[in-house]
């Protein structure tokens, strides 16, 4: 008798202390939107520039199955990553990483930008010239300038 | 015998192009108009002939002829009649034929215009012309022959050939493989025919910019000739990337319409090259400036329209659009090559005789401000063409291939878009020549102070996006700043003439159809602006994999799973289908029935989302996998699209400007005729 209460004690305590095991089997198994979060951002080498998330081929399925295995032993977003990286290459990352010559898709966009707004502006220094005279500065009652130009635009063409 | 003649017939038009290449050149050196003409005559012809190819084929796709190597691609017998005639360009072989029946379709009305003024034009035209569409002859009658035939050699081996093989005998397939089933939606029928519309009509202007810097005349004519074949080539190219898109979204299921996929970005490229150039001729015009940079952006997008159906159609870029694989790249890359050097060398070789008759008076000025905007859409250009080479850069140098993503694409051009909006808003208030921003400021302080209600509405709603606020904001400045300009043009008209207000403003755009078709043009972008930021920054999705009568959650809208059905199809497909109730805030709105159509023949699944459309979103369900046994379980993958029809609403209104920008001006006609020698006036 004191054995069964013993053992009834100690189940009790334990089920206290450890989740129930549904709840295990949930948090080991983690849902399509937490793979798909991850799949989001990664390409196979097959099915060039169709996300992983939404792939409908077999080969793309096995690796959100792969990317379910690796969340349920506790894998993070880098280590996932990194480990598509090392199988199949850096194609897999939706953007090039940040290293050698792939620098480039990252500096050459602003360059451009700052290079292109430099031509721009000097361009535009170079073209300009002093206003010859400032219709609205010499004349702030005249009528309204847009209506004029309307008219001026309307007469223009018959 | 349908086959010899189709053949015949692209051979003459080849012929027919390169003597009116050569007779164009030769009589224009040698002053012998009578060559001249010939060489017209010659162009006009090339049209029929290729008619009679483009036909030739319809009727081997249609009569079901898959001893036919390309009938044999590209249909099967239970495809219905209407894709079997849209099959010509279905595959890489017809679609080439097609792009040079369009050609010389564009070439042939250009033939057929008064030269009276620009007979000095007439022969360069012919030039440029010919040249193209005998380039895309050379491709189908020496690389890509449409009227090749199967074949067994004497060992039974498949070759394909368009003569008899010594010792061969004819191969007739029982029936073809059919057309790629991506390809057999509504959308993705007529998307090619507008994009190739798109690139041929491009080559027109650049037609008649070469021939204006062969015959050195440096004043606009060339411009103000081509203006509406621009709109029209802008037309053509916009509804291409709009049914496009349309087409991704019902068929490619990944919830969106833009997936910056390089075949896309093939597609914008010229369309943005085309957007800069439509803005910065009003320039040349209004004030005979930009003279050098209008004549290297109708370059720049005749290369890219060349380098677009090149990525298209060499395969060179693996992706879902490059169906069509071939070894026509070199060709390709040489012609492009050619045509870039020759026309850049000409422009540098006029650059002196090019020199603009006015100057910046303003940096606020309209024109300063259409500069801005050019270096916007260039820059966007840039970026999207630097994602699309990048990874062939990287594979090139590195042997290492990378993928260039959506994300990247976004965070670059994002602010560049926001750039542009914002310029929509406020170059419409600047005017040509002295501009202050005292006087901008006068124009700009009313819809610009109303506009503010729009991100005060955003935050006191609870929208905590600073992205979504500015972009909504900047949509609401523009569609005021153009409102305004409709309300204060009519108002003008409506006190000096006492017209009434709503004739006020039909006859206010009818009197300049082109500045008030790009205000619609402008209204159209906003809409379509309201779309993307609602699809891209507040898209939310959820996946589930559910038994009968289980439910899937997400937002507002709760999906009950009914049922799987499965059955065949007479024409080919086995189709899986589910039954979804769908219910919003605890209401039944409707059923949704995605699929997956897997089409047999081809060996492909397609799948087909179910979607609920309303004007202020879409739910989008894909049929992702399915319990083939017991069909007693699904998994969906459900998208919910705040504001996405807002994208196709705008593209409507987008086209409609475009179509009022672009409609003939009757009050020019007797103003020609009248005044034959007189410089002609019309447009803004």
């Amino acid at each position: 008798m004191r054995q069964t209460l013993a053992a009834l004690l100690l189940a009790g305590l334990l089920a206290a202390v450890a989740p129930p095991a549904g709840v295990v089997a949930q948090a080991e198994q983690p849902t399509d939107d937490e793979v798909n979060a991850i799949a989001k951002g990664l390409y196979c080498p097959v099915c060039e520039n169709v996300p992983l998330d939404v792939c409908p081929t077999l080969a793309c399925k096995q690796w959100r199955d792969t990317i379910r295995e690796k969340l349920a032993l506790g894998w993070d977003q880098a280590q996932i990553e990194q480990y598509f990286v090392e199988q199949y290459g850096d194609r897999v990352l939706a953007a090039p990483p940040a290293r050698g010559l792939n620098w480039a898709v990252y500096l050459i966009p602003p360059a451009v930008f700052l290079l292109g707004g430099a031509v721009l502006v000097g361009a535009m220094r170079a073209w300009r010239r002093p206003p010859a005279v400032s219709r609205v500065g010499q004349d702030p009652a005249a009528e309204d300038p847009y209506l004029e130009r309307l008219e001026d635009e309307l007469r223009a063409r018959g | 015998m349908i086959e010899e003649i189709g053949y015949s017939a692209l051979v003459l038009a080849f012929g027919m192009a390169l003597y009116g290449a050569g007779a164009a050149a030769f009589g224009a050196k040698r002053e012998r108009p009578e060559l001249v003409e010939s060489a017209r005559r010659a162009m006009l012809l090339s049209w029929p002939l290729i008619s009679v190819a483009a036909l030739a084929i319809i009727a081997l796709l249609v009569s079901g002829r898959y001893d036919v190597e390309y009938v044999a691609k590209v249909t099967s017998s239970t495809m219905p009649p209407y894709l079997k005639v849209t099959a010509l360009w279905g595959g890489q072989e017809g679609s080439l034929v097609f792009w040079s029946w369009l050609m010389a379709a564009f070439a042939s009305a250009a033939g057929l215009r008064r030269w009276d003024r620009d007979r000095d034009l007439l022969p360069w035209v012919i030039v440029v012309t010919m040249i193209t569409l005998a380039f895309f002859l050379s491709l189908v009658i020496f690389v890509e022959n449409p009227f090749r035939r199967l074949w067994l050699d004497p060992v039974g081996n498949t070759v394909t050939a368009f003569l008899r093989p010594a010792g061969a005998r004819p191969l007739i397939p029982a029936d073809g493989q059919g057309l790629n089933p991506l390809l057999r939606h509504p959308g993705m029928i007529i998307h090619p025919p507008m994009l190739y519309l798109g690139f041929v009509s491009f080559v027109i202007p650049y037609a008649f910019a070469i021939a204006a810097l062969v015959a050195r005349r440096t004043d606009d004519r060339w411009i103000r000739v081509t203006r509406r074949w621009t709109l029209v080539a802008w037309l053509f190219l916009s509804l291409g990337l709009l049914l496009g898109g349309r087409w991704a979204y019902d068929v490619l299921g990944w919830g969106g319409y833009w997936g910056w996929d390089p075949v896309e970005i093939a597609a914008f490229m010229p369309f943005l090259s085309g957007t800069a150039f439509l803005h910065s001729v009003m320039v040349q015009e209004k004030k005979g400036m930009l003279k050098h940079w209008n004549v290297l952006l109708i370059i720049l997008t005749y290369v890219l329209v060349i380098f677009g159906t090149f990525l298209t159609r060499s395969g060179v870029l693996s992706s879902v659009h490059a169906f069509a694989q071939s070894a026509i790249g070199p060709m390709f890359f040489a012609f492009i090559g050619i045509t870039s050097i020759v026309s850049v060398r000409l422009l540098l070789d006029r650059w002196g005789t090019l020199r603009g008759e006015n100057q910046l008076n303003s940096l606020i000025s309209r024109e300063s401000l259409f500069l801005l905007n050019n270096f916007l859409f260039i820059i966007i250009l840039a970026v999207c063409f630097l994602g699309v080479i990048f990874p062939l850069v990287s594979e090139l140098f590195t042997g290492q291939t990378v993928t260039v993503g959506p994300e990247w694409y976004e965070r670059i051009t994002g602010p560049l878009f926001a750039g542009l909006l914002l310029l929509m808003g406020v170059a419409p208030l600047s005017a040509y020549g002295s501009s202050s921003w005292r006087l901008l400021g006068r124009q700009l302080w009313v819809p610009g102070s109303v506009s503010l209600l729009v991100p005060a509405g955003l935050l006191l709603a609870g929208v905590g996006n600073w992205a979504a606020v500015l972009g909504f904001w900047l949509a609401g400045l523009v569609a005021l700043v153009t409102l305004y300009e409709f309300w204060r043009g009519a108002l003008a008209r409506h006190r000096r003439h006492g017209e009434s207000m709503p004739v006020a403003l039909v006859r206010l755009a009818g009197r300049n159809r082109r500045r008030y078709g790009g205000y619609i043009i402008h209204l159209g972008v906003v809409l379509m602006a309201t779309g993307i930021i609602g699809i891209e920054l507040f898209q939310t999705e959820t996946q589930g994999t559910l038994a009968r009568g289980e439910q899937l959650n997400l937002g507002s809208h709760v999906l009950v799973f009914q049922g799987l059905t499965q059955f065949n199809t007479p024409d080919g497909r086995e189709v899986s289908r589910a039954e979804l109730s769908v219910y919003k805030d605890g209401r039944l709105v409707g059923q949704l029935f995605p699929r997956q159509d897997f089409y047999i023949a081809a060996n492909q699944p397609m799948t087909i989302p179910g979607v609920r459309s309303t004007l202020e979103e879409d739910l989008y369900v894909l049929l992702v996998g399915w319990e083939p046994i017991a069909q007693q379980g699904a998994t969906f993958k459900v998208f919910h699209n705040p504001l996405v029809n807002f994208v196709w609403l705008g593209g409507f209104v987008f086209i409609l400007g475009t179509l009022v920008a672009a409609w003939p001006d009757r009050e020019t006609a007797p103003l020609r005729r009248s005044v034959q020698a007189a410089a002609w006036v019309s447009g803004d």
